[in-house]
């Protein structure tokens, strides 16, 4: 009996030791990949706390970065819904509405069909705005670039 | 009164006269017993009235029909007005019953209404529900729009608005529409706890019409150019 359990305490410590080893080497290896974040690929990524991202800026337009982007939207758009029955932001920035609401008219891009065809009313395919167009927060590219924009 | 034999007059009563007087004082006696006794049933008739009428101003009660529980309250969930960062939650009643007595009774009179399409279920699937939201919310914006929304201002009071922490939009519109033009809260924010109903935003042409842009949005004509501004 005591000879037995003699035996378990060491078989323990050496499996014990043999899954951290493992472990650690696990955590070491990321399979010859560089990172540009500055962490290891495979260490846990610490949580942003996103409070630049909570709040939309409600400044002026903040100015596009490439040629065809679809402009920021300068203020939240909490709460605005966007169903089959009702579409909040074609409420001020319709053709009806726009110059009322001194907002943006939506562009003309968006009457045009599938096929290159102007319809009267605004495409269905643009119809969720927000697919696109997103507030503009105070967010800091996570990774460093050379990218200018157009020019 | 024709008594011409007053009691104070006589100083030693005849049979007659005291039988009178005791009789004349018991009913004195009765009428100031059914008086006191009227009072007092008449405040209790008012406490239990109370009482109850109160148990149906909770949402509790609300949402023990499944018409309410099962449509607007559920959308009510996704709304501001259920869960916020401070946490300051109106109910049922607070935006949809007049707060003074009279209006507020007349209210639950009208609402009575409700009831009987319960039980002959007019709107009991979403489904019928979908297909009445028009006239239902329409029944509601105006009267939301006849008592100057009521129900809004009992907690948003725009002599308390601090303007320096609305975004500009909403100043503009406040100063304009609100303070000039003597629009009232629901004629702008309409939908805030409860899905809208189809409006015609002139966007779309395959779908049905829904409800048009004249009584969605409506225009005010100002009642005088501000000059103050």
């Amino acid at each position: 009996m005591k000879k037995r359990f003699l035996a378990i305490v060491p078989a323990t410590v050496l499996a014990t030791g043999l899954m951290l080893l493992s472990g650690i080497s696990q955590a070491a290896d990321d399979g010859g990949l560089a990172t540009l974040r500055g962490a290891p690929v495979s260490a846990a990524e610490k949580s942003p706390t996103g409070d630049g991202l909570k709040k939309a800026l409600e400044t002026a337009p903040v100015d596009r970065n490439f040629d065809d982007q679809p402009p920021l939207v300068s203020h939240a758009v909490d709460e605005y819904p966007i169903t089959k029955d009702f579409n909040k932001c074609m409420d001020c920035h319709s053709e009806a509405n726009y110059k009322k609401e001194k907002a943006t008219k939506v562009g003309s891009s968006h009457y045009k069909d599938a096929t290159g065809k102007t319809l009267k009313v605004v495409s269905s395919r643009r119809y969720f705005c927000v697919q696109c167009h997103v507030p503009q927060v105070d967010a800091k590219p996570l990774v460093g670039n050379t990218f200018t924009g157009p020019k | 009164m024709m008594d011409t034999d007053h009691p104070d007059n006589a100083s030693t009563p005849a049979p007659a006269q005291k039988m009178k007087r005791r009789r004349r004082r018991e009913k004195k006696r009765l009428v100031s017993v059914s008086v006191v006794a009227a009072f007092v049933l008449g405040i209790l008739f008012l406490i239990i009235f109370n009482t109850v009428l109160d148990q149906t101003y909770t949402e509790e009660f609300c949402i023990s029909c499944h018409e309410m529980k099962d449509n607007v309250y559920k959308e009510y969930q996704y709304s501001a007005h259920f869960t916020s960062r401070s946490g300051v939650r109106p109910t049922c009643k607070d935006c949809h019953l007049p707060e003074k007595g009279f209006s507020k009774i007349l209210r639950k009179i009208e609402a009575a209404n409700d009831v009987w399409h319960n039980l002959i279920g007019s709107i009991d699937t979403p489904e019928k529900f979908e297909e009445k939201r028009a006239v239902l919310a329409q029944r509601e914006w105006q009267r939301m729009k006849t008592s100057d929304s009521q129900g809004c201002r009992s907690c948003h009071d725009p002599k308390s608005f601090d303007f320096s922490k609305q975004g500009y939009r909403s100043v503009q519109q406040h100063e304009d529409g609100l303070l000039s033009k003597g629009q009232t809260c629901i004629d702008c924010h309409k939908g805030i706890a409860h899905r809208l109903p189809r409006i015609n935003q002139k966007i779309n042409q395959a779908d049905p019409p829904g409800i048009s842009e004249e009584i969605f949005r409506p225009e005010v004509v100002k009642k005088e150019e501000s000059s103050a501004k």
